[in-house]
């Protein structure tokens, strides 16, 4: 394990991170490091930690023990919307988007600009907000549906609009937790082009158990069960692994 | 194509028209000085109601403990009136003159420090607005940082409503206990009991009402009233947009306590008194009822309830005293479980639509685009 110094390039690094739950420990003593513009797949079992180490990141839950660190600032000790505001996404699993406000709404929500209250009040719906809505409606296929109610979007349509809600952040660490879970052929195929675009100049971390899809974009693969790193590295070593053949790709 | 920002749309232009032909017109011209004095009395908890539309139809939190924020208000607003109609000569039988009728009965022999200031008007107007929306701040503060919410929220809220009764109760010799303030006369000199008096106070009142009105729906439509239905929906997404969702809360529930606090102070003023049994359990829930009647996604469909639901109180009592609270508790349950969106909701099924159609074929004009943005209809 690295412990002690890291090198400067590391974007996020997390270091013996632990977090139990009355006892049971669901991520247990974890260290990994997410590079600059890389992008790093979790896989694993069910159960295994996954979406737990995306909630201890965005900071939904709080670590029991260990430190994480998004460019040398303690995520453990701040709360969710700084997190948010030092440029960590998060996209949900299931699509949480807003069904009684427009497509438009939902994206002029996401944009970074009058988040407190006094600032929401006076936040005024100008060019440069439009224009980036628009825009990122765009890369989202949903240019056309801008004043459509998001109760109205097909599952899929939900899914690219909470990506396009994380874009209009710009986060620097995009973390995205089953983005084509429950997608068509078609769409599956769309998502992935959308993120080989998104991805750029930016780190992002994915869990997905989509192996094909894993394939076509990981950089670096880690593998979790029980709330530890099985394996780490590129997906051909992973692949390869017998531990990892035995607990998860073997089934 | 970007939905155009403007006050109103049309269906609420035409809710907006209608109500102000009702208050500022047609109500005046057809009812005497009594029905319109009950009027008043009823439009009082319409404030109320425009505040919880905001705080639990737009914000999803449920408060029932607005009772505690209208008689905050009512009473600093019962706290000036009692000291001007306690003046040395009006009370010059009691053993102590000057002071308030029961806190003589209760052998206080001075005013209390906290009595003081209201003798200024220009202070009590600040404290109608400043201790409930303060209270609000303390309450909502402790709650929603940490997230304490939904049915708890509501419970303490309850909680909070039986302890100030308790407290006003209790402490007779500075709130006038369980009969509250009584007898209240003038307010800087000028006699508010006879019917001009109260006449004038009405429109005072309807013009405050308004103003509310104006209020909410400026909020409404900022981003902070799209921040408010996006919360009540996915918190969790609101959180990790990089708001703080407890803030916004905070805000929505001091708007609430605002508004019943200014709908409290007309109360005392049109009605001439103010006491206990405004602020309990019991009136906290009747007013989420107005509300909820009247359609907790409109601000216009909240007045309406609050009116509405009085009127047949006050019909409905005076005939079946025993029976009228069972009705109160059958309506609510209608509406929560028929119409969740209420009469504004009914509204907006099956009203608007058929005048639509009348305007559509009556114009014939192809391609006004309204519907998208109309609003208080129900998202399912």
């Amino acid at each position: 394990m690295l412990i002690g110094h890291q090198p400067k390039d590391f974007l996020l690094a997390v270091s013996g991170l632990t977090v139990s739950f009355d006892g049971f420990k669901a991520v247990n003593d974890l260290s990994f490091y997410v590079e600059e513009n890389e992008i790093r797949v979790i896989i694993g079992p069910n159960g295994a930690g996954k979406t737990t180490v995306l909630d201890l990141i965005c900071g939904k839950t709080k670590a029991t023990s260990g430190s994480i660190q998004f460019r040398g600032k303690e995520l453990t000790k701040m709360r969710e919307n700084e997190i948010v505001q030092t440029g960590v996404g998060r996209k949900f699993q299931t699509p949480s988007v807003f069904e009684d406000l427009t497509v438009f709404e939902n994206l002029e929500i996401s944009f970074p600009r009058g988040r407190t209250v006094f600032g929401s009040l006076t936040f005024q719906r100008d060019q440069p907000v439009t224009d980036r809505v628009e825009e990122v409606a765009e890369m989202i296929f949903l240019k056309d549906k801008l004043n459509t109610y998001a109760d109205e979007l097909s599952h899929g349509q939900k899914q690219w609009l909470e990506i396009g809600m994380l874009l209009i952040q710009d986060p620097d660490l995009l973390m995205l937790d089953e983005p084509v879970a429950g997608m068509s052929v078609s769409e599956r195929a769309k998502t992935a082009e959308l993120l080989n675009r998104i991805i750029k100049n930016r780190s992002v971390l994915v869990i997905e158990h989509d192996m094909k899809f894993v394939e076509d974009i990981a950089h670096k693969v880690t593998v979790l069960h029980q709330g530890q790193i099985l394996s780490e590295g590129t997906m051909e070593k992973v692949k390869n692994d017998p531990k990892v053949v035995e607990v998860y790709l073997g089934h | 194509m970007i939905i155009t920002s403007r006050f109103f749309n049309r269906s609420e232009l035409m809710g907006f028209i209608a109500l102000a032909a009702v208050l500022f017109v047609i109500l005046p011209l057809t009812l005497d000085v009594f029905r319109l004095n009950l009027v008043a009395k009823y439009l009082t908890y319409a404030f109320v109601a425009l505040g919880l539309v905001l705080c639990w139809g737009y914000g999803g939190i449920l408060s029932l403990g607005q009772g505690v924020f209208f008689g905050l208000g009512g009473y600093c607003m019962a706290m000036f009136l009692k000291l001007e109609a306690s003046s040395v000569e009006n009370t010059k039988i009691q053993s102590t003159p000057g002071i308030p009728d029961f806190m003589d009965w209760n052998q206080i022999t001075s005013l209390p420090l906290f009595w003081q200031p209201f003798h200024s008007l220009a202070f009590t107007i600040l404290a109608i607005i400043l201790v409930p929306g303060l209270f609000a701040l303390i309450i909502g503060t402790a709650m929603f940082k940490r997230r304490v919410g939904g049915t708890y929220f509501a419970i303490i809220t309850q909680a909070v409503a039986a302890i100030l009764t308790i407290l006003i109760v209790g402490q007779q010799g500075y709130t006038g206990g369980i009969n509250g303030m009584t007898d209240l006369r003038t307010l800087k000199g000028w006699d508010i009991r006879p019917d001009h008096a109260k006449i004038v106070l009405y429109f005072v009142e309807v013009v405050l009402l308004f103003a509310c009105i104006g209020i909410a729906q400026f909020i409404r439509l900022t981003k902070l009233g799209r921040i408010l239905v996006a919360m009540r929906e996915q918190e969790d997404r609101v959180r990790f947009s990089g708001y703080s969702v407890a803030n916004f809360k905070i805000f929505a529930f001091c708007m609430a306590a605002v508004f019943a606090a200014i709908g409290g102070a007309t109360f005392a003023l049109n009605v001439g008194f103010m006491s206990p049994s405004f602020v309990g359990i019991v009136p906290s829930i009747e007013m989420v009822i107005y509300t909820a009647v009247g359609g907790r996604m409109s601000i216009f469909g909240a007045i309406w309830g609050a009116i509405l639901v009085n009127f047949a109180k006050t019909s409905l009592s005076e005939s079946f005293p025993q029976l009228w609270l069972f009705g109160l508790g059958a309506l609510f349950i209608a509406v929560v479980l028929a119409f969740p969106n209420g009469l504004s909701g009914l509204w907006a099924d099956y009203v608007q639509p058929r005048i639509d159609r009348l305007f559509a074929s009556r114009k014939a004009k192809p391609g006004w685009n309204d519907n998208s943005v109309a609003d208080g209809a129900p998202a399912e």
